[in-house]
């Protein structure tokens, strides 16, 4: 096989990682809350300008401040709950899309109007290493094996803590939950915190690759919706599933052609997909 | 004599005075208000049915670019390029809701694919930026006064192509909401699979009104690109867009006839507003506050201005109230049966 | 210990519950029957406050619940098992007790109280890692009513449970009241299958269209001719 297109296929697994960990708190929070945050990538993006600042700015060390973007982002997914998704709850669908929807084109807005349209680097220049005559960023590396910690952690949370079980409770049935003495409230903060702390994780690794400018959530955005339609919205696993069979995609059509055209072709495909398999590959 | 009546001539009347009293500014943007109204007609033509699409700023980037290309590098009229634009976006219609309305993808998924849609003819146009320009704009080959050209430096002709182009989108609303097909598509809205039942043939339903919806979105991108002629991908196709649309319709309402276009309306006047105050001193304050009255509408205006204000004054056939039956509709304007707190 | 006086609720504009009083003594098992429709849902539904109340007033051992929403009900001690079972589908039997213990209270004892309804329910012990929604529906009920036990409720709340259960089943559910009886709880039913519940309730009551309109011991009832005629087909 081309040494070039197995690089290009190892750095579509690595990318993959990242993708999985916004995929996971969509579907979470869809899976849950029963709302798509369509600004999801945009609260990314916001993450990656806190770095950005708190690092270059302010010279706060690199850790630091994603253990500060992790927590904030938080936070920020939980105000994000309290202040739209809250109030429009018991609304059509249409209108929590909307709503989530004002909310992406605020934050594009008030990103433009604060740090203007330069793109910024935080500048860490982590080497390149060579693995068999393939090039593989280190940075890269890094961010696919603490995306594979976050999503595991998720994973053992949901799975063994009482607050993990009963998330995958009310996402099984929400109108009952309150007789076990679980507050649908409560739940609903909390998962929306956890959302938020995913994004925070994500701009965290993105920020190591990546230069952040107002509109880049519009680059990844999308890639993630195809991603939670493919897995199935609300289906965690097919979503991690997913995140890798797009990311490759992505990966093997920036290796024939370029990187923008490559989302063409997966979505060209994940259209083909939509036709065979309409609820997403792994419907439950 | 019925108030509507009065209400049509007066209306008219006013349009057709405009140009004489009006300044070139107010020309200018009224010219904007009536093509976006067309537009967001158009995407009501499928919202008011539930078929939610957040895909439109893909139709109208095809429609602004396809002639705008075809003219600038190949001098094909508009005329011929403006067809083969629509010829491309129904192309582009089927081609994403053939699939989808087979398969039944609908709700959540099909927002999700359609926005995915506008961003991938957004990064396309990009991409494609030897031809497009990408994001640093494509500007048309001006040639003055032509009508081979569909260019005109003076506002006028413009202005009224611009009313005729309205007035034509109200014409097929109209048709739609009076035909048979409108029956079958509320029929399907609610519940496909009884629509089914009776014999209504679904797919061809739905893909028939994507293909007007887009078709339609087409023109007027293309009159919009004729009108502008400087071109960016994100003014005319992308997620931003898409949301303008959907969000300006429903805010004007979007089960009556002039809904989408009070909707043009307020929102075109509010950002213009905006972007005057403003001027040229916070790039981005004036959409941040857009933004934010966006949210705020969605939050205490759920109805729509029209339909606020309409309420049951409102013709035809209200939609069904919140307490109805889910069934298998999957409409994303049926409000959830089991309320979450 | 339970008490409702005067309470009416409903659903929209809709009404459900017109003035409705009932009291349920500690120890007590009463039974609420009635026809479809009758209200007997919305009932348990007002009382562990999933619905609100318009009207009337609600106590638990003298306090007012009222107001409280459904899960600060359960810290209270009233423990539902909701209509049709609804245990959580694509999770295990234990998962579903697991849930059943939420609340800090349940918590702290929960190996203790697995271990004391594993024996109540020793089939659920053998099922405990199935996923629920596998189960039979005796199977569910059992673990419906288990996982309502998981929280140390004083009060439990049953709603229908013999409902679309086989009569050998029906049985075996009934035989399970009496052994909770025992164990100190008090119990309120709701029931269509009159004959096996007034065999198992001290008490019971009559809800048609939303109204109380008989009351009495199970004995009364039993031999009540219009209960007889109308709901025994006697």
């Amino acid at each position: 096989m081309d040494i070039y297109l197995l690089e290009a296929i190892i750095n579509g697994v690595l990318l993959g990682g990242v993708l999985a960990l916004l995929a996971l708190g969509l579907n979470l929070i869809f899976g849950v809350i029963d709302v798509v945050w369509i600004a999801y990538a945009d609260i990314v993006m916001c993450g990656m300008y806190a770095i950005y600042f708190l690092d270059v700015q302010y010279g706060v060390p690199l850790p630091l401040a994603f253990l500060i973007a992790i927590v904030g982002m938080a936070g920020f997914g939980v105000l994000v709950h309290l202040l739209i998704i809250a109030p429009v709850l018991n609304s059509p669908p249409l209108n929590q899309l909307l709503a989530t929807g004002g909310l992406l084109f605020f934050l594009q807005s008030f990103a433009t109007l604060l740090f203007g349209t330069d793109f910024r680097n935080i500048g860490v220049r982590l080497p390149v290493l060579e693995i068999a005559s393939m090039y593989v960023s280190f940075a890269r590396l890094i961010a696919f094996g603490i995306a594979l910690i976050g999503a595991v952690a998720l994973y053992l949370f949901l799975k063994r803590s009482y607050i993990g079980t009963a998330i995958r409770a009310i996402a099984q049935d929400r109108e009952i939950v309150g007789l076990m003495g679980i507050d649908q409230r409560r739940i609903y903060f909390v998962v929306s915190a956890i959302g938020g702390a995913l994004a925070g994780l994500a701009a965290c690794l993105l920020a190591l690759q990546y230069d952040v400018h107002p509109f880049i959530g519009n680059t990844f955005g999308p890639v993630i919706f195809m991603i939670c339609v493919l897995g199935g919205l609300g289906n965690m696993i097919g979503g991690f599933v997913a995140s890798f069979i797009i990311s490759q995609i992505i990966a093997i059509g920036g290796y024939y052609w370029s990187t923008e055209l490559s989302y063409v072709f997966a979505f060209t495909l994940f259209i083909v997909m939509m036709f065979i398999r309409p609820r997403g590959l792994f419907a439950s | 004599m019925s108030w509507t009546r009065v209400a049509f001539v007066i209306g008219i009347a006013i349009l057709i005075a405009l140009p004489a009293v009006a300044s070139t500014y107010f020309l200018h943007i009224a010219i904007q208000i009536l093509i976006w109204a067309f537009i967001y007609t158009a995407w009501s033509l499928m919202g008011r049915f539930g078929f939610v699409s957040f895909g439109h700023g893909a139709f109208m980037g095809v429609g602004a670019y396809v002639p705008a290309l075809l003219w600038t590098y190949w001098g094909v009229t508009p005329w011929l390029g403006i067809p083969l634009s629509v010829v491309a976006a129904v192309l582009l219609a089927v081609a994403v809701g053939y699939p989808c309305f087979r398969r039944r993808v609908v709700g959540h998924y099909f927002a999700l694919v359609t926005l995915a849609l506008s961003q991938v003819v957004l990064l396309s146009l990009n991409a494609a930026r030897d031809v497009t320009g990408g994001s640093l704009g494509f500007t048309q080959r001006a040639v003055g006064h032509s009508w081979y050209a569909l260019q005109f430096p003076e506002k006028v002709y413009f202005y009224a192509i611009a009313v005729l182009l309205w007035l034509g989108g109200l014409w097929v609303w109209q048709l739609i909401d009076r035909g048979i097909g409108r029956e079958a598509l509320e029929a399907i809205s609610e519940d496909e699979d009884a629509a089914a039942s009776v014999g209504i043939d679904v797919l061809r339903q739905k893909m028939r009104v994507t293909v007007i919806s887009a078709a339609l979105t087409a023109v007027g991108g293309a009159i919009y690109g004729q009108y502008v002629k400087y071109l960016t991908p994100d003014t005319v196709s992308g997620v931003a867009v898409s949301l303008q649309i959907v969000f300006a319709s429903i805010a004007g309402g979007i089960y009556s006839l002039l809904g989408p276009s009070v909707g043009s309306l307020l929102t075109l006047s509010l950002t213009e507003g905006l972007r005057v105050w403003f001027g040229t001193n916070y790039i981005g304050a004036a959409n941040t506050i857009y933004g934010v009255l966006l949210v705020l509408c969605i939050i205490f205006m759920p109805q729509g201005i029209v339909g606020t204000l309409g309420g049951l004054r409102r013709r035809g056939r209200p939609h069904a109230k919140p307490v109805a039956p889910q069934g298998t509709d999957h409409s994303l304007i049926r409000r959830p049966s089991s309320a979450a707190q | 210990m339970l008490s409702l006086a005067a309470v009416s609720a409903g659903y929209g504009s809709f009404q459900a519950l017109f003035d409705v009083s009932l009291d349920v003594s500690r120890g007590e098992a009463v039974g609420v029957i009635g026809p479809n429709g009758a209200g007997k849902t919305t009932l348990m539904r007002v009382i562990s406050g999933i619905i609100p109340m318009r009207q009337g007033t609600m106590t638990l051992e003298g306090r007012s619940i009222g107001e409280l929403p459904a899960h600060r009900m359960v810290e209270r001690g009233v423990a539902h098992v909701p209509e049709n079972r609804r245990l959580f589908p694509r999770l295990s039997v234990e998962e579903n007790l697991r849930i059943g213990a939420f609340i800090p209270a349940a918590r702290a004892g929960f190996q203790e109280r697995l271990a004391w309804v594993y024996d109540l329910f020793p089939r659920l012990k053998d099922r405990r890692s199935q996923v629920a929604g596998t189960m039979s529906g005796g199977e569910q009920q059992m673990c419906a009513i288990a996982r309502a036990l998981m929280s140390r409720p004083k009060v439990l709340l049953m709603d229908e449970p013999s409902a679309g259960l086989a009569p050998l089943v029906v049985q075996q559910v009934f035989d399970l009241v009496h052994r909770i009886r025992a164990e100190g709880l008090t119990v309120l039913i709701v029931e269509q299958n009159v004959q096996q519940v007034l065999e198992v309730v001290d008490r019971a009551y009559l809800l048609e269209v939303g109204a109380i309109k008989l009351a009495g011991t199970a004995a009364e009832l039993k031999g009540n001719s219009f209960i007889r005629e109308a709901y025994m087909g006697l």
